[in-house]
């Protein structure tokens, strides 16, 4: 059952073979059996969790159940705001925070009959490339304890690969769904931004933020990415497009397909294990039909430096609404307003956030916008026609997710900028407004998962997870589970 | 270029974070990093580029000025740090 997909979950409980109640208490026992060694969690509430599965048990004995999700158990991270669970955002300054709504996908979830299981632990306010900037402690790599699981959704990840989840749901804005899938040998989706409403998700960089979902397989993506996609008023950059049915390319044959490969996703810095394994999968491709050919991507050095321009620019004022009034934290000792102001922000944001307010709050400045933000816009303009050109000629972009698997915790504290780098391959599509994909294609020299990447035009995501599907039909990377967390 | 202490301090006050003496000279340092990074961009030629602020070039939507909400006050203001009568309280900023 804890290996089951969302599929077979489904049956299973169409079947009566299990409860939404019986499901969910056996993902709520093995999650508190391996939050202590994982930290995958923030909050878990067995009270609320069950409460919903009874309701869908309840609508399923009255022949209500009709969602491919109804009763099944989902973790959310802990941007989503929830009415019924705290929602921190891995951050100090929201600890006690309770949101007086929901968030879009929150309600997608509920309207799907899902079940919530928990919220997931994460970088604080998702400012992080390995979980360990969150104030609740670092996330645990499920593959290896001593690892980091990945970030900023390193929580939701972890929670899928130690199976202390069926699925997970994340956010994105430079790789934060992406890297974390890589490391921990799940599958996850960063889709175009605008498919997946913001609303009540805890702003970071608005222009690149997006939501999505992390699985066991591109099948459950499918799935779940229904649930969560949709236009919504709410968000004035939701995207107003019919609702799609994300199967419907699960059983298209590979053959024809055009893959684009990048030079610049293959050369120096990336591990040779991660190399050896994207290569592999990307020979498995050609050898069911798919064709490769050249393409370039000749800003992809520079997406790092811009996005780091916009991403703390956006930050920056995104955050100044923490200010210790209207919620969250508030410092006890002040001389003023002012002086109130500059100490609960200084003891409410962890150093990495305050960095880059820091940082964004600079490039904004009177006399630096032009040479920062404006200049990181025009560079942002031209890794997006890099990209628009690519797609004219291949279907899909494939390469690693990360260059590197799961590093040691602590490892990349110390230097912000080679932990910025280790985003260098998911960083480009947010910038570009485009949907990614990481599955897991391979194993490291030391045992580590490596993630393949596969990026599409806008919009591309059935296209994406049926190729991906395809791929996993011949191979079984991503039935492999964690030797650390028996099942 | 890299940040003086007193640029620092000017950035901490814009940002309303409170920076102790014991942690000015790692924030400066590595902000600087950072700055090292970022720095890249200028290398880049740029002329006759547009800017592009967001990742969908489309037309923000309009819609009806409305009142579609409820009046919530107290439910909102159930997690603030200090409410009194309906008005959240800030420190005295009038003598």
């Amino acid at each position: 059952m804890l290996d089951s997909s969302l599929s077979e979950l489904q049956a299973a409980l169409a079947a009566k073979k299990v409860s939404s109640v019986e499901l969910t208490r056996l993902f709520l026992d093995r999650s508190r059996a391996l939050n202590g060694a994982l930290n995958a969690y923030v909050t878990l509430d067995e009270e609320t969790s069950l409460a919903q599965a009874r309701k869908a048990d309840e609508r399923r004995a009255k022949g209500e159940a009709g969602s491919p999700l109804a009763g099944i158990p989902v973790a959310h991270k802990d941007i989503f705001c929830t009415r019924e669970l705290r929602t921190t955002c891995g951050s100090k300054m929201l600890e006690h925070y309770t949101s007086p709504y929901d968030a879009h996908v929150i309600e997608q979830f509920a309207r799907a009959g899902a079940v919530l299981l928990g919220k997931t632990n994460m970088d604080e306010f998702a400012m992080g490339s390995s979980s360990e900037t969150s104030h609740f402690g670092a996330v645990r790599n499920p593959w290896d304890r001593r690892l980091v699981a990945g970030g900023s959704s390193g929580g939701s990840a972890a929670a899928v690969a130690a199976r202390m989840a069926p699925a997970a749901t994340g956010t994105d804005t430079g790789g934060s769904i992406r890297q974390p899938a890589a490391l921990t040998g799940v599958c996850g989706l960063k889709p175009t931004y605008g498919l997946v409403s913001r609303y009540g998700m805890i702003a970071f960089a608005s222009s690149l933020d997006q939501g999505g979902p992390l699985g066991k397989s591109a099948a459950d993506l499918a799935l779940l990415l229904k649930v969560m996609a949709g236009h919504d008023a709410r968000d004035s950059t939701s995207v107003d497009r019919p609702k799609e049915d994300y199967t419907r390319e699960l059983n298209t044959p590979l053959r024809g397909l055009r893959i684009g490969l990048p030079a610049e996703y293959f050369g120096e810095g990336v591990e040779p294990g991660v190399l050896k394994c994207v290569r592999e999968a990307i020979a498995c491709f050609e050898s069911q039909g798919a064709r490769t050919l050249p393409v370039e991507l000749p800003n992809t050095a520079l997406a790092v430096p811009v996005y780091y321009v916009i991403a703390p620019a956006e930050a920056s004022s995104n955050l100044s609404r923490f200010d210790g009034v209207r919620y969250g934290h508030r410092a006890k000792d002040y001389a003023d307003l002012t002086d109130m102001y500059c100490r609960t922000r200084a003891e409410g944001f962890g150093a990495e956030v305050k960095r880059r307010i820091l940082i964004g709050t600079y490039v904004l400045s009177h006399g630096y916008y032009d040479a920062y933000y404006l200049k990181a816009q025009k560079v942002r303009r031209l890794i997006a026609r890099d990209f628009a050109e690519a797609y004219q000629r291949c279907d899909v972009i494939m390469g690693p997710t990360s260059p590197t698997t799961a590093f040691p915790l602590g490892a990349k504290t110390d230097d912000p900028v080679q932990m910025y780098l280790n985003d260098i391959f998911t960083i480009p599509a947010p910038l570009a407004g485009l949907p990614g994909l990481s599955i897991p294609c391979g194993f490291d020299a030391k045992g580590l998962p490596v993630g393949l990447q596969i990026m599409g035009n806008f919009f591309a995501e059935s296209k994406m997870l049926g190729a991906a599907h395809q791929y996993q039909r011949a191979t079984d990377w991503h039935r492999r589970v964690p030797k650390e967390s028996p099942l | 270029m890299s940040l003086s202490d007193d640029q620092i301090r000017r950035i901490a006050r814009l940002a309303r974070i409170a920076i102790g003496a014991e942690e000015a000279a790692e924030v400066r340092d590595r902000l600087n990093q950072v700055l090292g990074l970022i720095d890249q961009l200028q290398a880049v030629d740029t002329a006759g580029i547009e800017p592009m602020s967001h990742a969908l070039e489309v037309v923000q939507p309009l819609r009806p000025d409305a009142v579609t909400e409820s009046d919530q006050r107290a439910r909102f203001q159930s997690g603030a740090p200090a409410v009194e009568g309906g008005l959240y309280l800030v420190p005295k900023v009038l003598e």
